[in-house]
């Protein structure tokens, strides 16, 4: 800026508005705004609150029939039966098996996924070859088929393959289903780093692993934060190929869950049933609390250039 | 899409081998071709510009050359050495990129060394190249900063460092300057002359700024549609374009381009608008004019004096307006129903539709076909 700065003596301004516009704290848009914004929040709270405040109580409680009132005696009991000894089937070991079978499944599925679709994104963005364009065509194609046309051609070949009900079977099942949107969304933001740091790297003679290590790699956090969020969220959430694929020695969770809740012998126990969803539902939210903003960033940074 | 331009060989100024040597150069992507039969030649130390407005072929030309697009067809020699099918980093090049392309995440140092790291070279050896070469740019107190920290200017510097300290025969420019503000840009321009005087490597710098290409180059090449319109030394350019493009692309102000036919008169051919008949004597043709054809005669701004009262081979135009410039003025006048800008010196005042007498400096003029467009 200028360092000549403009002096007008006070009184020369005249009588009317002056300074910044004054705003109103309770104009009708605002109050229209916020009665908006409070019901939409409710609405999706007020479940959460129920099946929270349900986890909390005994069942005598819960027969009384009033499930907004919140809990008069608080137990945490239902929270550990879920976790320890609610039946699924014939085994009554509760939901950790489901727990830590999701955990060996989602691990591996996610590493594997991302670590195939940002290389693929990466040398589709950067490393055109001939028929590259068909390829990554064929590949977003994948995108729009229906799972459901694919279980039993699927569940054919991994048959043929030997890995049919077993922890690869799944993890490669979840890393082929996750390559469509996460080459697409590697290939996007590889696309849109300036082209000319690749030229200029390659003449610093750095090579296709080179320049994907150490040059994009460092680059591109936001948009690895994005495709853990989706792989996570998506391959803890998945019950489809969980049921089918996994086999019943490692049932995800989501299984697990399915098989609590929708036991058909005794009493169902909401406040248990609740506590198992909460903690199912726990990992991805998790996941979204703790890199949430990183999560926009990298969504904003593939659409948004510059 | 016209045949390639005869290249004059300019071999009076530097005796020596050549440095990029490119023959018959062809690419095109799909149907579209970007450069068609391209040839040219860049002597050892040279400071080749290669000059043109948007999209006409001279950065992907700049790309071949460091081996950054496969060309469709031709050779291109570095050296003496066809590198043709090398990989950039084996060409013997350095690069300079508009945006700079620095390594966000490395520091100054780290992106001076990334190349040579890359060689696997001797560690003390590395230290000494970029101690020396940020000796030369003056980044020495940057060396621990990342680029985020850095001016538009340090950066670009530090572009320059990283084509240095790989000793490399030839530097290649991508429009260096155009991030930067006005006058930044001048400074840098002199540092990269200097840098040249320095060095003595051969440079090839692609811009769009005229100014840039006449203050460095040793030659110029200018460029239009994938074809070289005009190689040679930037004041043949400016003062004899080969054709009209090259005259209206060269010169600010531009060049006043006049409509007219060549006739024949009893002192020798002229150059005849809707009434005025404008005297040719003193133009020097490549060949005797033929006569009796369509023509554009082009003068620049600078080349036409103004007075009051008329005289031998002076012709009666009106003011019209005038652009003050600070040292100088530009006036624009009406010449027999054609625009016309002169330039003035600063303080001269006139009424619109004043009569003046215009007459042209014509040993400075150029005649263009009015068809071909080439410099007759």
């Amino acid at each position: 800026m200028s360092d000549i700065t403009m002096t007008l003596p006070e009184r020369s301004l005249s009588a009317g508005p002056r300074g910044a516009k004054p705003r109103r704290r309770f104009a009708p848009s605002t109050i229209m705004l916020y009665s908006v914004l409070i019901i939409a929040a409710l609405y999706y709270l007020l479940p959460l609150y129920v099946m929270v405040v349900t986890s909390l109580k005994g069942m005598p409680e819960i027969r009384m029939g009033n499930i907004f009132a919140p809990p008069v005696d608080i137990t945490f009991e239902p929270w550990i039966t879920a976790w320890d000894s609610a039946c699924t089937g014939l085994y009554c070991e509760g939901i950790k098996v489901g727990f830590w079978n999701s955990v060996k499944i989602t691990v591996p599925g996610v590493i594997v996924s991302i670590a195939i679709a940002s290389v693929n994104g990466y040398a589709l963005a950067n490393w055109r070859f001939k028929g590259s364009e068909i390829f990554f065509t064929i590949l977003l194609f994948g995108a729009f088929i229906p799972y459901q046309v694919l279980l039993y051609p699927l569940v054919i070949l991994l048959r043929e393959l030997g890995i049919f009900s077993t922890l690869t079977g799944i993890v490669l099942v979840h890393t082929i289903f996750g390559m469509p949107i996460l080459t697409l969304l590697f290939r996007n933001y590889f696309a849109a780093l300036p082209v000319e740091l690749f030229k200029a790297a390659r003449v610093d003679g750095a090579g296709f692993w080179q320049i994907f290590l150490q040059i994009y790699l460092p680059m591109s956090l936001p948009i690895f934060v994005v495709g853990l969020i989706l792989q996570v969220t998506g391959i803890w959430n998945d019950f489809l190929f969980g049921v089918v694929f996994a086999g019943s020695q490692n049932y995800p969770m989501t299984v697990q869950l399915n098989n609590i809740v929708n036991a058909v012998q005794g009493v169902k126990q909401y406040n248990v049933n609740m506590a198992a969803t909460l903690l199912t539902g726990a990992v991805p939210l998790f996941v979204y609390f703790v890199s949430g903003r990183l999560f926009v960033r990298g969504i904003a940074a593939g659409a948004v250039k510059g | 899409m016209h045949a390639p331009a005869p290249i004059v060989a300019d071999a009076t100024e530097k005796d020596t081998a050549t440095s990029v040597s490119i023959k018959d150069l062809s690419l095109s992507f799909g149907a579209i071709d970007v450069l068609t039969h391209l040839d040219l030649d860049v002597a050892d130390g040279e400071f080749l510009v290669l000059l043109g407005p948007s999209g006409c072929g001279k950065s992907t030309l700049l790309n071949c050359i460091a081996g950054l697009l496969d060309i469709s067809d031709g050779q291109i020699f570095i050296k003496g050495e066809n590198v043709t099918w090398k990989e950039p980093k084996d060409r013997g090049i350095g690069m300079v990129f508009q945006s700079y392309a620095l390594y966000p995440q490395m520091s100054v140092e780290k992106n001076l060394s990334f190349g040579l790291r890359n060689t696997k070279m001797a560690k003390d050896e590395i230290a000494r190249r970029v101690a020396r070469a940020a000796r030369i740019l003056q980044i020495e107190p940057l060396l621990n900063r990342k680029p985020a920290a850095l001016s538009g200017g340090q950066r670009q510097r530090v572009a320059i460092g990283r084509a240095l300290v790989r000793d490399v025969d030839v530097f290649l420019f991508d429009e260096p300057l155009s991030n930067l503000d006005a006058k930044l840009r001048s400074e840098l321009r002199v540092e990269i002359k200097r840098l040249h005087q320095t060095l003595d490597n051969t440079m090839i710098y692609v811009t769009h700024d005229q100014i840039e290409a006449l203050t460095l180059a040793d030659r110029i090449a200018v460029m239009k549609g994938g074809v070289i319109q005009q190689l040679d030394r930037p004041l043949t350019i400016y003062n004899r374009p080969a054709n009209r493009f090259v005259a209206g692309f060269i010169g600010s102000p531009a060049m006043n381009f006049l409509e007219g036919e060549l006739v024949e008169t009893p002192d020798g051919p002229a150059f005849r608008m809707s009434h005025l008949m404008i005297d040719l004597a003193g133009y020097e043709s490549a060949e005797p004019l033929r006569t009796g054809r369509r023509v554009t005669l082009g003068v620049r701004p600078e080349h036409i004096a103004l007075s009051s009262e008329g005289g031998q081979d002076a012709y009666p135009a009106q003011f019209e307006l005038d652009e003050p410039m600070g040292a100088d003025s530009l006036v624009w006048l009406d010449l027999d129903g054609q625009h016309l800008s002169a330039r003035t010196s600063a303080g001269n005042t006139f009424d619109p539709g004043q009569e003046l007498h215009v007459s042209f400096a014509m040993p400075m003029a150029s005649l263009f076909d009015a068809e071909t467009e080439e410099r007759l």
